[in-house]
This record gives C-alpha cells, structure tokens and sequence, in this order.
C-alpha cells in the first residue's frame, strides 16, 4: 500500500500494476465459481450510500476503505447526511442507493408513520452501541439514589426509577423535563421509552393528529441529529439523550454529562441499525444489492475478526474527518469493548458494539417485530393489529433470503465460514428474556408481549 | 478606451512613411502622443483595487517622496498594523475561552489547520491515482472474461478535499449568479421602461426581496426533487440545483432593483435622439439604454455576487450541498479536536474569496462607468 501511493516514478508504476493486478486476480481466483458459472456483474456500478456520523456506520467504511467494494466491481461514494429525515427522503427520492438506516426506518416507512414508501432491509448493521446519558446536573442528583458498591462506584445497570424523582421534582416545579432522542422511529426512541417506562416515567403517546409523541408524557422526549446531542445538551434545552456513539463518550470527555446505561443493560444484544435500500432499487438491481451485501458482511466479519483486533484499525479509520470524525480516543473508549460512565469509571462492555457474532447481520423477523410492538406501544400503531399483520409487514421489509443467498456465495468462495450465518432459523429467535424489566418477549406472539406492560398501549387501547 | 483609439490612428499614420524603418517610428510617436507609462500603470492598479502599489510607481517614477510616503503609510501601513493588532487581540481572546472541545484555536493553530487541509488534498489525490490504476486492472480483467462490456472510468469515489469544495462552491455560486444575472437584466430593463411594468412589479420585488435563503431552500427543495427528475446520469446534481437556484432567488434582486434605476435614469435627450433617429425598440435598448444604464447595472451585479457568496454558504449548510458550507457543518458535527480550527480556516477562506469576488465585480464596474463616477 506504501508503495503504492509514495512512489511516482515510471519504474515504479509499472511495478505497481504488475502488483495490483495479481491482487485483483487473486480475487478472480477466489470467486472463479461466480466468474465462471454466471459471469455475474453489477447492473449498477456507481454507487452513493449515505450514513449518519455513528461509530455503527463502520461496516461502510471498512467495505470502502479495505477495497471491499471494489472487489465486487463496486464504485461507491459514501455521504454524511444532516440526519435521519434527510437520510430517508436522500434514499426515497433517489438521490441515494440505499443507506444506513434505524432498524425503526424501513418499518415506519413502509406501514407509513412518516414518509410513506416501501423499504426493505437484507442487511443488519450491528448489536448494541447506544447509551442513555444525562447532564451533570440530572446525575448529581441522581447518584444520591443510586447504590453504590464496596469500592464506591455506583451499581449498574442503573434504572430509571433513580431518575424519577428528579423528573418528578422539574415537573412539581413547572419546568417541563426534556429530553433528547434521534428520530420518532429510531431504536434511541424506543429504547429510552422502555428504559423511562422500566422505572415508571411515563414517556408519552403518539396520536394520529398528534405526533409529538408527548401526550399524558411525563419526560417531553424531542428528535435532535446525533452529533449535535452534546452541544444541545451543553447549551440546557435537553437534560438528557439517548444516542449512539461517539455521542455518549464524548460527553464524558467534554465533561458535560454522565452515561448512565448502555441499551446493552436493557436488553442484552439489542438489533441496531440496518442497510436500507427502497423495495423498488432491490427489484431493479438484484445483483448489485446482491454484491453490496456481500461486501458488508466481509466488512462485519473483519470488524469482529480475532476477538475485536482489527478495531483499533477500524477507529482510526473513523477518526477520519469524512467518516465518523470525533477524536480517535473518544471513539476508542466504546470500540474497543469498554464504556466510560462517569470520567475515571470505565468498565468492560465486551459487546457494546457487535458487527458479526452472534448472527449481527443475519435481519430476524423477530427484530421487525420488536420495534413494530414499540411502535404500538407508544401509539405510532394507532389501533389493534392482529399478529399475523406484525409478521407480514416484517417479511415485507425484512429479506434474510437476500441475506443468506450472499452469504451463501460467500461460503462456496472459502470467504465466510458455513457457522456464521443461522441456516436453520425460520427467522425468529427463540424467546429472549434479557431486558432490564425481565420481560421475555416471544416475537411470535407480538400481542400478547404487549399486554405484559403496565405503561404503554395494548389490544384495544388508543390514545384519547 | 481613449488611449486605445489614439494609438492605433497612429499605426494608421505610421505605415504610409515606407522610407523610415517604421519599428523606430512608432515608439518615438507613442512617447509623444501616450500616456506615460507609469500613469497608465497607477490607473491600471487603482482599477483593480491595488492602492497600496500607487505610490510605490510613483516613488520610482520619482514624484515627491514625502506625499507618496505618506499615502503608502496610509494604504498599506496602517491597514497591516491593524492586521497585526487584530492577530494580538485574537490570540489573547482565544485563550481565554475554554469550550467543550477545548481552547479556541488561536492564529498558530489554525495556520496548522490550514497546511494539516493542504496535506489532506495531497494525500488524497495520491489515493485517488491508486484507485484510478486499480480501475483500469479491473477493467482489463473484466474485459478479458466479458468482452462486451464497455470500459469506461468512474470518477473517484473518495472524499472531496478542501480545495474540491472550494471549486464546488465557486461554481456553484456563479451558476446561480449566472442565472439571476439572465433574468434580472431584462426584467429590470423592462421596468425601467414601462412604468405599468414597474408599478405592476415593485410590491412583488419589495416582498420577495428581504426572504432568507433558509425560508426559499425547503420549497426550492420539494419543488426540484418533484420536477427535476433524472436517471443516475444527470447532468447536474439536485444538490447543486437547489443551491445554485437558491442562491438565484436571493441574489436577483440587487441587480433588477439597480437595473430599473439605472435604465428609468437615462437622460431623456437621449431617448429622444433615439426617437429622432427612428430606431426600432431593440435598437434603441441595445443602443441607447444598455450603454447608458450598465455602471448601475454592474452595481447591482456587483451586490447580487455578495448576496449569493453569503447565501450560498447558508444553503450548503442546510441542505447538505456539497461546498465549504458542508465542510463548515460537518466539521462541527464531528466536534474533534480539530474541528474549531478546521471551521476557522473556513472562515477566513469564505472571506477572502468574498473579498475577490468583490474586487473583480468593483474592476469591472469601474471598467464599464466611462468616467463616469461609481458608487
């Protein structure tokens, strides 16, 4: 690679096609199979994907940046977006070919909460990677409540009834308590309502005529653009945020709030962000969505690769100003498996951000699920659906098809390994109990998780 | 232009002498008949803006020392001392806010910025001579399996650099400007002329005019993605549709306004020698009123390029245009250590280029006044 971008003179550069191209063949010989039987070529070749300034939007870059793309005959531009809204209309109206989307997006899309269009996901971007922070003031308050261990560090996970008084307290004083969250469909949503809901604030309904998201609320939740969190937060209109990372961790560096979970701590391996693409691109481009997810899982495997080893490249690579672009060290601290809660208190979070293992990038219908059950929690859903609604919507957006036929080639060319991917799950896993209130949810019976609740809608409520 | 009439008479005059070797001639006539040199050379530099250099020609052209010294002190000195004394000021200043993301950078730093940005485009080109190289060994490769397909190079897919969205964000002001330019002067003729047009038009202009590119910028958005529809191979992106539009919508109206003055303002003697001479309509505004309106009409050219440099930014930011707007806004989202220095040398770039802008338009401004004195 040295040798390729210091050396100008002629010699040189015939030696450097003399070395690239091996490179490129050795490719070839590697997917001979797929060359030989269908000479299998991108439609489309020129390619924009957009992303949000997250650490999770590492599998696109580590796909353009160790040339994985290219290897598919992939010429992609990557796009930072304003935010999520952008992001979506960018890949609605065209302007891009798919992006890195909230699991939420595709979902919200196609029943139509928001900008009504048919958007499909092959792909999951990863597990976990968010954090609940609040502001100095909230947590001087809060750490009162909280207990401590015997080396005087606050036990954790730490719920939200430790935060209630403090709402309670704002509200007994008139001032509303206000907090901030990505996008009305995003995971940051729903997992601060659940956490808030855990520890009986309530965080409000959604309505057909109002989408606030505020009504009967006791926390006002708000959308703000990830990256501009801590400066909100600084500047005192939210107290709070939920938000992916760096966002948390940069936080504790500016020394303006303390992380007081991790979505982690409430619910163990919680599906994150997916590739989206629009139902009709995917129709149209079959073999080029086919190559892109290629590339993404060769990503998602390199990110996880060696138990984590490659993250410290990985972060350097996010550290670039047209990625992700915070310091390096406040994207070290979650990338490399460990969090900083309060300054000084790091802990091992192993898992906080998972690209491959435990079946990341394999899309669960169960995942769909999840999030259309939060969806009719909170009122986004506004009236009863039967369960056979929630599965036909998820096997409309969510396509592991797509998925394993890549993954399949992947394994014929000796790339991915047969025990990456699930072959025999029908799409949904097995009845997770891990969330911080120990409610299992079975995604095969959306309804009757509902009714578990004691905050949020269920059968045949609406919001009034 | 005088000067200009004068010396080619003179080669006129020059050629019929066959008995005189005329390369001797035309020098000796040229010094009896021309401007000198250095007086040419002083307006030339007032023209385009360079005062402080007068006095230097004149210092060597030998006028009293103690006049040019004091002139120079004042168009260059005193502008530098305050340069300087700004840079002190800064530097103080900036130490002592502390921010989220550390001390304002002050002027060493951002100088470290600016070279750390010109490394950046160095190596980024680099990148993209690799990728280029890598290109066309695939598309060898693939030539050689498939031999229908047709070769073609994409162009590189890396990030743009600095300087890439500076040039961005030239073009795209001065497609915008363009534009306004095209429908601002004939419109504002049309109102100079007729004052039904003019009546007919003030209250729109005198609405429209004071709207901020942030209030145009979703509407122009909506409406371009409905009707500018496209494949992938467009010839221009929406981005730049937007921007360049939204840019024409506020800096149109400086131009028409000083359009209108200019053509309603022309000496009606001269109209009626137009009258007189029986020139049909697109005679007399291509003959009579365009000569005489155009010092007004470049100042209101010279206003509509300010307006749309400072709207144009304001539009890259929001909408997520490729331009220094863009770098301006992503710098601040990453919130780096950098980044306040990075936006900095953005400042101080979007100034200068202002500035230029400013003094081409000024140049040419006093180019096309005749003499006559310029706002």
């Amino acid at each position: 690679m040295n040798l390729r971008t210091s050396c100008p003179d002629a010699l040189l550069k015939a030696l450097r096609f003399a070395k690239a191209l091996p490179i490129a063949l050795g490719i070839a010989t590697a997917s001979t199979n797929a060359f030989a039987q269908s000479y299998e070529f991108a439609e489309k070749e020129e390619l924009k994907f957009g992303f949000i300034k997250l650490t999770d939007m590492a599998p696109l870059a580590i796909a353009y940046e160790k040339g994985y793309f290219e290897d598919e005959g992939l010429y992609v531009t990557l796009e930072p977006q304003a935010n999520w809204k952008v992001l979506l209309d960018g890949v609605i109206d065209g302007q891009l070919d798919g992006a890195h989307m909230l699991a939420g997006q595709p979902l919200g899309a196609t029943i139509g909460f928001g900008t009504q269009a048919n958007i499909i996901t092959a792909f999951s971007m990863d597990l976990n990677g968010n954090g609940i922070t609040v502001s100095n003031a909230v947590w001087e308050e809060m750490k009162r409540l909280v207990p401590h261990d015997a080396q005087g560090r606050p036990v954790h996970p730490i719920g939200a009834q430790y935060l209630k008084p403090v709402v309670d307290k704002y509200r007994a004083q008139g001032r509303p308590f206000n907090m901030g969250m990505v996008f009305p469909v995003s995971t940051h949503n729903y997992e601060l309502r659940y956490w808030l809901a855990a520890g009986g604030i309530h965080p409000g309904y959604y309505s057909p005529t109002d989408i606030s998201g505020q009504i009967q609320a006791d926390a006002l939740l708000s959308v703000t653009p990830p990256p501009q969190m801590p400066a909100t937060m600084e500047a005192g209109t939210i107290y709070g945020y939920c938000v992916g990372e760096p966002w948390n961790q940069q936080a504790v560096f500016k020394g303006i709030g303390v992380p007081v979970i991790t979505d982690y701590e409430i619910w163990k391996n919680n599906p994150e962000k997916v590739f989206g693409v629009t139902e009709a691109w995917a129709e149209q481009y079959p073999i080029t969505h086919k190559k892109v997810l290629r590339a993404l899982i060769r990503a998602a495997m390199w990110l996880d690769a060696n138990d984590n080893s490659n993250r410290p490249e990985a972060v350097q690579i996010l550290a670039r100003s047209e990625y992700v672009g915070a310091d390096a060290k406040v994207i070290a601290n979650s990338m490399t498996g460990t969090f900083e809660y309060e300054r000084g208190d790091k802990r091992q979070v192993p898992d906080f951000n998972v690209f491959f293992r435990h079946y990341a990038t394999y899309p669960y219908y169960s995942d769909a699920i999840w999030y259309l059950t939060q969806m009719r929690r909170w009122g986004q859903i506004a009236t009863h659906q039967p369960d056979n609604w929630y599965h036909d919507v998820a096997k409309r957006v969510y396509r592991p098809d797509l998925y394993l036929e890549a993954a399949r080639e992947l394994i014929e060319e000796g790339i991915a390994p047969e025990s990456g991917f699930p072959w025999k799950t029908d799409g949904y896993r097995s009845v997770q109990t891990e969330f911080i209130d120990n409610v299992p949810f079975d995604g095969r019976k959306p309804n009757a998780y509902l009714e578990q609740f004691s905050i949020g809608l269920k059968g045949k409520d609406t919001v009034q | 232009m005088n000067d200009m009439t004068a010396t080619s008479k003179n080669v006129v005059a020059a050629e019929p002498a066959p008995d005189k070797p005329s390369r001797k001639t035309l020098p000796e006539h040229g010094k009896v008949e021309r401007t000198p040199f250095s007086i040419r050379l002083t307006r030339m530099l007032g023209l385009l803006g360079i005062n402080f250099l007068i006095p230097v020609v004149k210092l060597a052209t030998g006028e009293s020392p103690r006049a040019q010294f004091k002139e120079l002190w004042m168009t260059l000195g005193v502008p530098l001392v305050a340069v300087f004394v700004f840079l002190i000021l800064w530097s103080w200043g900036a130490s002592q806010v502390e921010t989220s993301l550390g001390q304002i950078p002050g002027p060493p730093q951002v100088w470290d910025e600016f070279q750390g940005l010109m490394a950046e485009h160095a190596a980024e080109r680099e990148k993209a001579d690799a990728f280029y190289e890598r290109q066309i060994a695939r598309n060898e490769q693939r030539l050689a399996i498939d031999p229908t397909y047709e070769a073609k190079t994409r162009p590189y897919t890396g990030k743009p650099t600095y300087l890439d969205q500076i040039v961005t964000s030239l073009y795209t002001v001065f497609a915008g400007f363009l534009l306004a330019t095209i429908i601002a002067v004939p419109l504002g003729i049309l109102c100079g002329l007729s004052r039904t047009i003019n009546s007919a038009l003030s209250l729109l202009i005198q609405i429209f005019k004071p709207v901020s590119p942030l209030a145009w910028l979703p509407i122009v958005t909506m409406v371009v993605s409905a009707v500018y529809v496209t494949d992938a191979d467009a010839w221009f992106e929406k981005s730049f549709i937007n921007s360049a539009i939204t840019v024409t919508l506020c800096s149109l109206w400086p131009t028409l306004i000083n359009t209108a003055l200019g053509v309603a303002s022309i000496d009606r003697d001269l109209m009626n020698v137009g009258r007189v001479l029986q020139l049909g309509w697109f005679n007399r505004v291509t003959k009579i009123v365009l000569p005489s309106a155009l010092p007004l009409i470049f100042t209101g050219l010279r206003l509509s390029l300010g307006v749309g440099w400072m709207v144009l930014i304001a539009a890259e930011m929001l909408a997520q245009n490729p331009g220094l707007g863009k770098f301006v806004w992503d710098e601040f989202q990453n919130g780096s250590s950098h980044s306040l220095g990075r936006i900095m040398v953005a400042v101080f770039t979007i100034g200068v280029i202002g500035f230029l802008l400013d003094r081409i338009m000024a140049t040419l401004q006093q180019l096309f006044s005749f003499g006559q004195k310029s706002a």
